[in-house]
C-alpha cells in the first residue's frame, strides 16, 4: 500500500484523537514502528492490520472510520494541500463531480506510483448521480462518501449521500443535490498556493 | 452586429488573452482576460507599445513593422507595475487591416493568477493551465514529503555513524570502539599490550598521488595490520594516518618488538596503485598494562604516544616501548623476557616526553 495511504490513516488518528492512542494502534498492529513514510511503498498487510486496529481502538465501525477519514482529508486544516488539489476539479460541485472521472489521473500525475481504482460519475437526472466507486482498494468507496461529504460543504452545496453496497463493478453512491448554492462555502484562490 | 464583432467575439472565448490591432498599431480591442489584468486602464485607442515593453524580438520601434512578418514570437511585459511578463504570436490580418496577437503568460504564469486573482474561468477551456497549476501544486507537496523522508533518513545515517564502531574506509575499529576496549580491559584489570602506529611518509603519497591513492594505501596497511594480528587483537583507526593496535593478555617485550617489526615489514611494502608504487612506513610506540598499575587508559596512552615519539625522533621504522620503570621510553629491541617493567639494557637516549 503507498505511504501515502498509510500517511492519511495516521494523519488522521493522530490529529483527530492524538498521538498516544495512534502509538497504541500501531502496537496493536505489530508495525514494529510508529512512523510511516509518505514515499514509501509499505506491504497491504501492514495497512489492513493498522485498519483492524484503528477500529478496535476507537469502539467504531470500519465504515464510520473510512468516511471519517475522507472528511478528515478535505476539511481538516493541516491537510489544506489536498482539498486544494481536489478544487482544480472545477468552479462548481457538479464540475467536481464531472472531474472525479479523471481523479485516478490526476493522481498518478502528481506521484506517478500512486494508482488508485478508477472512479466513474454517472448522470441519473440533473439533480441525481450515481458514483461507481472501482475495486482494488478497500473501503475506497467509505472514504469517498466523506470525500464527497466534504467538499460538497467545501462548494456550498447541499447534497444527500448514500452508499448503495457493492456490485460487480464496485461500490456505488447514490449522490443527490438538493441544492447547488446552498450556503457560501469557502473560498477558493487560484494563486494561493497551500503549505 | 457586423462579422468582425462576431469574430472578436469567438476570439474573446478561444483566446481570451488577444488584442486586435489595426494597421497603425492601436489596439482596436483586448480579451476579457488580458484586459482584467489593468481593470482601470482601457486598451482600447491607445498604442499597443505604450501598454506593452517589446523584449524581443529586439531593434523594432514600431509594432507594425512586425506586420510583416507572421507569426513572429514575440517576448514582452507590462511598461507598468506589475511587469508582468507575456509569451506572444502575432499574425497579420489580410489586406494590412492590422493584426492580432495572443498572448499568454508563460513562466510568469503562478506570479500572475497570484497577482490578479485569476480564476479558471478567466483561462479558455482548452488551456492547460489550471492542469499546469494543479501540477505545480501536487509537485511541490509530493517534493516536500520526499524532502522531509530525505532529512529524516539523514538525521538517521547521521545517529547510525555516531554510534557505528567501524572505520568506514578501512573496515577497522573507530576511536569509540578502542575506548570501549580500553574501558574494558582496564575495568577488568587484565594485563595488555597497546601500541600506537603512526604512517611515515603518507603525507608524500597523499600529495604527490592523491587521495584515492591515499585511501587506497590506508586500505592496504590495514590488511596487512590484520593479518599481522589476532583475531582477539583489537586494530583501531584513530586519525588519518593514526592506529592504535591492542594485545590482550600480551606482557612479554621482545613477542611485542617482534610483532611491531612484522607489522612495520608489513606496511612498508611497496603499494600499487593505479600503476605507481606507493611507500610508506611506520613508526610504533608501545606500553604495557600490568593489570595492578593505578594508572587510566588516557595515561596509558599518552605512555604509547612518548615511546611513538622517541621512535619517530630516532629515525622512523622503529619500534620505542615505554618502561615503565625508568618512566622513559626504549627501544623496543632493548626489551628483554620478563615483567614488562624490567629495567632492561637501557640505552640512556633518555628521549624526549
Amino acid at each position: 500500500m503507498h505511504g501515502l495511504i498509510n500517511r492519511a490513516i495516521q494523519s488522521f488518528v493522530c490529529n483527530t484523537y492524538g498521538t498516544d492512542r495512534w502509538h497504541s494502534v500501531t502496537e496493536d498492529a505489530g508495525l514494529g514502528f510508529s512512523e510511516f513514510e509518505a514515499m514509501l511503498i509499505y506491504d497491504d498487510a501492514q495497512t489492513d492490520a493498522v485498519m483492524r486496529a484503528v477500529c478496535i481502538e476507537l469502539g467504531r465501525p470500519e465504515s464510520e472510520v473510512l468516511e471519517d477519514l475522507g472528511t478528515y482529508l478535505v476539511s481538516d486544516p493541516k491537510v489544506e494541500a489536498l482539498r486544494r488539489l481536489l478544487r482544480f476539479g472545477g468552479e462548481t460541485f457538479q464540475d467536481f463531480l464531472h472531474s472525479l472521472d479523471e481523479l485516478p489521473e490526476r493522481a498518478r500525475l502528481a506521484v506517478s506510483d500512486l494508482h488508485l481504482p478508477p472512479l466513474e460519475l454517472r448522470d441519473v437526472t440533473a439533480h441525481q448521480f450515481s458514483l461507481v466507486c472501482g475495486r482494488g482498494l478497500r473501503g475506497y468507496g467509505r472514504v469517498m462518501m466523506g470525500i464527497l461529504r466534504a467538499m460538497a460543504d467545501d462548494y456550498g452545496a447541499l447534497v444527500y449521500l448514500e452508499h448503495s453496497g457493492c456490485h460487480e463493478a464496485g461500490e456505488i453512491i447514490s449522490i443527490t443535490l438538493v441544492e447547488a448554492d446552498f450556503a457560501a462555502g469557502r473560498d477558493f484562490d487560484l494563486g494561493a498556493r497551500a503549505g | 452586429m457586423t462579422p468582425d464583432e462576431d469574430l472578436a467575439d469567438v476570439l474573446s472565448i478561444l483566446c481570451p488573452m488577444h488584442v486586435t490591432l489595426d494597421a497603425a498599431g492601436h489596439v482596436v480591442r483586448a480579451g476579457p482576460t488580458l484586459q482584467k489584468l489593468r481593470p482601470d486602464m482601457p486598451f482600447e485607442r491607445q498604442r499597443f507599445l505604450d501598454l506593452f515593453e517589446l523584449i524581443r524580438p529586439r531593434s523594432v520601434a514600431a509594432v507594425e513593422d512586425l506586420f510583416g512578418a507572421p507569426r513572429t514570437k514575440l517576448r514582452l511585459q507590462f511598461r507598468d507595475v506589475p511587469r508582468t511578463g507575456f509569451k506572444g504570436v502575432l499574425v497579420p490580418l489580410p489586406d494590412a487591416r492590422g493584426a492580432i496577437i495572443n498572448l499568454s503568460f508563460g513562466f510568469s504564469v503562478l506570479d500572475a493568477v497570484r497577482d490578479y486573482a485569476l480564476t479558471s474561468a478567466d483561462f479558455s477551456a482548452t488551456d492547460l493551465t489550471i492542469e499546469m497549476l494543479y501540477l505545480v501544486e501536487a509537485k511541490s507537496a509530493a517534493m516536500e514529503a520526499s524532502r522531509s523522508l530525505n532529512a529524516r533518513l539523514q538525521g538517521a545515517m547521521i545517529a547510525a555513524e555516531e554510534q557505528a564502531f567501524t572505520d568506514t574506509l578501512t573496515g577497522l575499529k573507530n576511536r569509540r570502539a578502542l575506548d570501549h576496549v580500553l574501558d574494558r580491559l582496564m575495568t577488568a584489570r587484565r594485563p595488555f599490550a597497546v601500541m600506537q602506529l603512526d604512517l611515515d611518509f603518507f603525507k608524500a603519497v597523499n600529495d604527490t598521488h592523491g587521495h584515492a591513492a591515499g585511501d587506497h594505501v590506508l586500505q592496504q596497511v590495514a590488511r596487512a595490520m590484520v593479518s599481522e594480528t589476532r583475531e582477539s587483537d583489537t586494530v583501531a583507526r584513530v586519525g588519518g594516518d593514526e592506529f592504535v593496535l591492542i594485545f590482550d593478555r600480551l606482557c612479554d617485550g621482545p613477542r611485542l618488538d617482534a610483532i611491531a617489526e612484522r607489522l612495520i615489514a608489513g606496511v612498508t611494502a611497496p603499494i600499487l596503485y593505479g600503476g605507481v608504487s606507493c611507500q610508506v612506513s611506520a613508526s610504533i610506540g608501545s606500553a604495557f598494562f600490568g593489570g595492578a598499575e593505578d594508572m587510566t587508559a588516557t595515561d596509558l596512552l599518552a605512555r604509547a604516544d612518548a615511546a611513538l615519539y622517541a621512535a619517530k625522533h630516532a629515525g622512523r621504522s622503529r619500534h620505542f616501548l615505554y618502561d615503565g620503570a625508568q618512566h622513559a621510553p626504549v627501544p623496543g629491541s632493548a626489551v628483554g623476557h620478563g615483567a614488562p617493567d624490567a629495567p632492561d639494557k637501557p640505552d640512556g637516549q633518555g628521549a624526549p616526553v
